[in-house]
Formats: structure tokens, C-alpha cells, sequence
């Protein structure tokens, strides 16, 4: 087992109070598995994504672990987690179109990294070569500032650079999301590859657009206000969700596989509960079109078949 | 490169031909006829001085040639070195009064502005780093920015000088003293340099810090310093980064600021009573020297475009975007 996270909290301070952006998050990541992570706005997919590699200064880790390969994520220990940082944990940010610092060039800015992560910038240098190549990239973008290359380019020297250690879980946050529709695709296509050459153990893929990780994730997972509504295969969220709120997602997108915009998440009425002071119970009986008097309590994540997991009293 | 240069050798040209063209016209299209004013009011008693004085100006500002002529001749003369003839210490060239006067003004002007940037940047990069200093240097910078530069060099020259004695506050050296390259005389001219510098390094400081803090603080929260974070980068090099492209944007201020801290000099010099330009703009002002005046406007705006034009190129060899743009690399 790659990821292991038990019932993860992790709230932001604010001055009216705590937002409890995860509220006891629970999931297994196995080895080579890409996971989709998916959820209306604000349901707390970038705070997981964070959590996983680095908490900001406003997040506080309140309860809950993480285990990656065995060894337990001493997240809330800001300095304790650089040696997972880049080795074993990487990230393709959500704005990787700016993740280049401007006035390096961006050969020097990666080796520049390397050695402040004590690796000598030479014994990687082949390695770096032969990945840029493998997608897509001339070599020449090494000696280029991050103006010279196009969004798509920089998404992919920042893929290449992110997974250059090989880690073992890599979290892209709405990774593609800048992109045009075919370079979408592309990226898409070879974080897969990455993961079938080994370059990465296994991904956390956050985004909006099922359509989109459907193509390529193994599993999808589905957050609704700070807590995990239904995680299965990728073929079973599609075909057959168990949880109301994953089948009013689904039966939301226009036609599974194109890419229309918009229009997907918010053909379900209502909105998601506010985190500042979170409703008890299901917290999705507001909108719950099935929800019955036992949904004031909170239905417990269960594993209602092998690999597929699931909150809520009627999949029980 | 050298097509950039270029261009914006061509623009500052154009600037430097209209500032030129402007300084030619005013006296000559001003109502009321200001040079004849100016001269019935210049106190020669010398009547034969005055004739010639007369005739001397008729010709410049002669009615019996065309204006394009009055015009050429001007650049001309401009080109010559001839700025006209003073009337306040008549017949002395113009030009030979303002060179007499520039190296005052640049010795305070050029530590002051390149001094109180370094320093500036370097407090400021500190404050971004510690609450505490932060916390300290935000107010005081504050604080300074808001001096009037004018005020600031009276409160100087009221407490180091009057009060404490520590320095003269007036003129660029003693009287009693005759300029030679004496020991005596240098120690002397820099007693009398170090206040006007002082308050102008002083007051430029503040703006410097501040801005350099707000800048690193900026660039800290950018996404490639998360990024950076996110892999683990030491705080090292993630400051080094920060501190690098917050100077950008310090060097373009620079260029901007260029014009208020040259006024505040001039300023600067008439509280201390310091030989340079800013003295002498109050001095023809006060003696309504116009053809002194005009030449030192004339100096200003063009120390004003060198120093600009050597910002420009600055900038250009530390921004590698700018670099990169220019050669048409960009994909
Ligand atoms: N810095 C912050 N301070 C306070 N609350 C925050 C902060 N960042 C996020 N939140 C809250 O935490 C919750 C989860 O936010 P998060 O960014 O994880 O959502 P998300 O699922 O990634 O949404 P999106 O799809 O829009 O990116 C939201 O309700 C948001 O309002
Ligand atoms: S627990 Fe109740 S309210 Fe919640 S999703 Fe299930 S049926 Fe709906
Ligand atoms: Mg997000």
C-alpha cells in the first residue's frame, strides 16, 4: 500500500473561527494507482492535495494520519517534511504556468534545485534529457526563460521536473485546467505513461472534470464538504455510483467523455454546506433527494464492496 | 540588443530636442517681454557695460533675423558649449558658471541616490526576513518617506550643526580657506558635504526599504516560490530568488523617483547654502537671470535623460526578459 490516510483533519484558522476543510478524510492509495479526486468548489480537494506534501501557514493539522510506504507523515512538522518533499512526495501545482521562476533560466533553475536538495545536477542531467524528450520537449528548453515556452510547455517541464526523483505519490491539482482541450489530452496521456514507466508510484489527479479523469485514472474519489462521499473504480463511479450525491454528479455531465463546459457540477440544486461550522449528520441531507430521519446521524465511510467505499445510510 | 539601445537612444534624442526646443521658446514667446524687463531691471550701473550689454541681447534675441535663424543659431551655440552670458555676474559665461557649480550637486546627488538604494534594498530585504525588524523598519522607513526633504535638512542642520557644532551648515567650504589640494581644504569640503548628503541619503532611504520589503514579501507568496517550497527548496535559495526579481522592479523605481530626488537636492543645497545648481536656481531667480536659468534647466534635463537612459540599459543587462524579448527569442 502506497497512501494510507486516516480520518486526516486539517482546518484553516481563521478570525471567525475554524474551517474544517477536511473532516476526517479516509482512503487507501495502493501502488500504480492514479486516483481521480473530484467534488463540487470548496470541498476540499486543494486541501487535501496540501496536506499530502505541505501545509500553508493558516492550515492546522488537528487530527489524523498519514502513512506513505510505511513511514508516517510527520505533516503538521513543517521542517520534518522536507526530506519527503521532492524525494518521495512531488506535486504539479494548479499554476504551473507560473511555477517557473521568471529570471532563470530553466536548465539553471532545475540544477540550481537539485544541489540545494544535495544531488549533483550531473547525474540526473541524461535522465532529464531523455524525459523532456519523452514528452515532447526539445532540449533546448534548458537553456530558455520560462517566457520563451508556451502554457503547454511549461506544463510539461514542470511535469518532468516535479517527478525527476521518481517519487512515490505524485498530487496534481487541477493540473491541466489551464490548458486547451488536446493539450489537456496529451498532458493527460503522459502522466499515465510516467506511471507505467515508473517515474511515479502512484497520483492523486484533483479536478472538476470527471470527463476528464475518466480517461485516465484507475479509481475516483468523491468529496463532498471536507468528507469522502463514495471512492471506487473509475468504471464504477461512471457506471454505477451507490452514493446520491455521486449519481446526481454524474447524471449532471452532458454526456461522459465530452468536454462541454461547465453546466457539469452545477446541475444539482441547492449548495454545499458552509465549513465554518459544519451541519451534523449526513452533510449532504440538505440536497439528499433520499435522505430519511437516520441521515441526522453521520453515515460512517463503509466498504460496501471490495475497492468500493461509501458514506451514506441507504448504501449501507 | 544594440537595436533596443538604439531606440531608446532615439527617443531620448527627440526628448532631449523638445526639452531644448521648449527652453528656446519660453523667454522669447513669454508675454510681456521678459528679456527686456530683465535687463531694465538688472542693476549695472556701468552705463557703458549696459550698452553693450544691450546690444549683446538684441543680437541673441535680435528682432532683424528670422526666428529659424534665432533657432539654428541657438543649437549652435548649444553645441558650442555657448549658453549665453549671465547677468547676474556679467559678462561671464553662462556655461562657465554652471560647470563651476554641477560638481557640487553631483557629489552630494550621486552617493545620496546610489548609496541610499543599495542600503535601502539591503534593510529592506533584512525586514521581510524578521517580524522584529520588520516591525521597526516598516515605521522609521515610513516615517522617512514621508520627510519632506526640506524639512529634514533644516532638523539636520539645526542638530549636528547649530546644537551638537559637529558640522558647518553653510557653503561648500570655509571662507577663510582658499581652494587648493590641501589636506586642510578636502577635510573641509567634506565637512561641509557630509549634512546636505546625509539628509538627502537619510530621507531617499526610507522609500527604498519599504518598497524592497513590499516587493520581497510579494515575491516570497508567488506561485514559484511555493512551488519551490513544495519541493523542498531551502529558504536560501528561494531569499535568493526573491531578492533578485524584487530588484527588478526597485530599478524601474529608481528611474521613476529620479526627478523628486533631484528636486529634493536643489532643495536640499538652498537649506545648506551649497554651492551647486539648486543654489544657483535660487540665485538667477532671485536676480532674474534668465539666460542662467535656462542653462541650467537645460543641464537638468539632460543629467536627468543620461541618468535615465543608463537605468534603461541597467535594467535591460539584469532582466532577462527584457533580454529575451529583445532578441526576438521568444517562442
Ligand atoms: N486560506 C483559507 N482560509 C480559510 N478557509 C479556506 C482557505 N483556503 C480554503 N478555505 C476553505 O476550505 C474549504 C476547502 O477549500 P479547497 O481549496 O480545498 O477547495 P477545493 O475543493 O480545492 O475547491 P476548488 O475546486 O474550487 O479548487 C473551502 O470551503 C474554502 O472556503
Ligand atoms: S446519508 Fe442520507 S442524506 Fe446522506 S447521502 Fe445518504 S441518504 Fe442522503
Ligand atoms: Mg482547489
Amino acid at each position: 500500500m502506497t497512501l494510507r490516510v486516516k480520518d486526516l483533519k486539517v482546518y484553516y484558522q481563521t478570525l471567525r473561527g475554524d474551517v474544517h476543510a477536511l473532516d476526517g478524510v479516509t482512503f487507501d492509495l495502493a501502488d500504480g494507482e492514479i486516483m481521480g479526486l473530484a467534488g463540487e468548489s470548496g470541498c476540499g480537494k486543494s486541501t487535501l492535495g496540501k496536506s499530502l506534501i505541505r501545509l500553508d501557514s493558516r492550515m492546522r493539522h488537528v487530527g489524523g494520519s498519514i502513512e506513505l510506504d510505511g513511514k508516517d507523515l510527520p505533516i503538521a512538522d513543517d521542517d520534518a517534511m522536507v526530506p519527503f518533499r521532492y524525494h518521495e512526495i512531488s506535486l504539479i501545482p494548479q499554476y504551473a504556468m507560473s511555477a517557473l521562476n521568471p529570471t532563470r533560466k530553466i536548465g539553471r533553475m532545475i540544477n540550481e534545485l537539485l544541489r540545494a536538495r544535495g544531488l549533483r545536477p550531473a547525474d540526473i542531467a541524461e535522465e532529464l534529457e531523455r524525459r523532456l524528450e519523452l514528452v515532447g520537449l526539445d532540449t533546448d528548453v534548458l537553456n530558455r526563460f520560462p517566457i520563451e515556452l508556451s502554457g503547454g510547455m511549461k506544463q510539461r517541464v514542470v511535469m518532468v521536473m516535479s517527478t525527476l526523483l521518481n517519487p512515490s505519490l505524485l498530487i496534481a491539482d487541477e493540473a491541466t485546467s489551464a490548458l486547451d482541450v488536446s493539450t489537456q489530452r496529451s498532458v493527460a496521456e503522459s502522466m499515465v505513461e510516467f506511471r507505467d514507466r515508473g517515474y511515479v508510484k502512484s497520483m492523486v489527479f484533483v479536478t472538476h472534470d470527471i470527463s476528464l479523469v475518466y480517461q485516465m485514472a484507475d479509481t475516483i474519489m468523491v468529496m463532498y464538504a471536507g468528507r469522502i462521499a463514495e471512492k471506487a473504480s473509475t468504471s464504477t463511479i461512471i457506471n454505477n455510483p451507490q452514493h446520491p450525491y455521486t449519481q446526481m454528479l454524474i447524471s449532471a455531465l452532458p454526456e461522459v467523455g465530452s468536454t462541454a463546459e461547465e453546466t457539469r457540477l452545477e446541475g444539482i440544486p441547492g449548495t454545499p454546506p458552509g465549513l465554518l461550522h459544519p451541519p451534523t449528520g449526513c452533510r449532504f441531507k440538505d440536497r439528499c433527494p433520499m435522505a430519511f430521519s437516520k441521515c441526522n446521524e453521520q453515515p460512517p465511510l463503509l466498504e460496501i464492496e471490495p475497492g468500493h467505499w461509501a458514506a451514506c445510510w441507504k448504501t449501507g | 540588443m544594440w537595436r533596443y539601445i538604439g531606440r531608446k537612444l532615439a527617443v531620448y534624442l527627440l526628448t532631449f530636442v523638445v526639452a531644448v526646443t521648449i527652453n528656446w521658446m519660453i523667454p522669447r514667446f513669454m508675454p510681456g517681454d521678459p528679456v527686456r524687463s530683465m535687463l531694465s531691471r538688472a542693476s549695472i550701473s556701468d552705463p557703458e557695460a549696459l550698452e553693450r550689454m544691450n546690444s549683446y541681447y538684441n543680437e541673441v534675441f535680435g528682432l532683424d533675423t528670422p526666428l529659424w535663424q534665432q533657432y539654428l543659431s541657438f543649437w549652435a551655440g548649444l553645441f558650442r558649449g555657448d549658453l549665453g552670458i549671465s547677468i547676474m555676474l556679467y559678462p561671464e559665461p553662462v556655461i562657465d558658471i554652471i560647470l563651476r557649480s554641477v560638481p557640487y550637486t553631483l557629489a552630494v546627488l550621486l552617493p545620496a541616490i546610489i548609496l541610499s538604494w543599495i542600503v535601502g534594498n539591503r534593510f529592506g530585504a533584512f525586514a521581510a526576513r524578521s517580524k522584529i525588524l520588520d516591525n521597526t523598519i516598516l515605521p522609521v522607513g515610513y516615517v522617512l518617506t514621508a520627510t519632506p526633504y526640506m524639512w529634514l535638512a533644516l532638523l539636520f542642520a539645526w542638530a549636528m550643526g547649530v546644537v551638537l557644532g559637529w558640522f558647518p551648515v553653510s557653503g561648500g567650504y570655509s571662507y577663510s580657506l582658499r581652494p587648493a589640494f590641501s589636506g586642510e581644504f578636502v577635510w573641509d569640503l567634506v565637512m561641509h558635504w557630509f549634512l546636505p548628503f546625509l539628509s538627502m541619503f537619510v530621507v531617499a532611504l526610507g522609500g527604498w526599504a519599504i518598497g524592497m520589503r513590499n516587493m520581497i514579501i510579494y515575491e516570497l507568496e508567488a506561485d514559484y516560490s511555493n512551488y519551490l517550497q513544495a519541493l523542498g527548496a531551502p529558504r536560501k535559495l528561494i531569499r535568493r530568488y526573491a531578492f533578485r526579481n524584487a530588484m527588478l522592479p526597485q530599478i524601474t523605481g529608481l528611474a521613476v523617483q529620479l526627478g523628486t530626488i533631484i528636486a529634493g537636492a536643489l532643495l536640499t543645497e538652498i537649506v545648506f547654502n551649497y554651492p551647486g545648481l539648486g543654489s544657483l536656481i535660487l540665485d538667477s531667480l532671485t536676480n532674474r537671470d534668465f539666460f542662467l536659468l535656462q542653462g541650467i534647466f537645460l543641464f537638468v534635463v539632460v543629467g536627468v535623460l543620461i541618468a535615465n537612459f543608463i537605468i534603461d540599459i541597467v535594467y535591460v543587462l539584469v532582466d532577462p526578459r527584457t533580454r529575451v524579448q529583445m532578441t526576438g527569442g521568444a517562442a
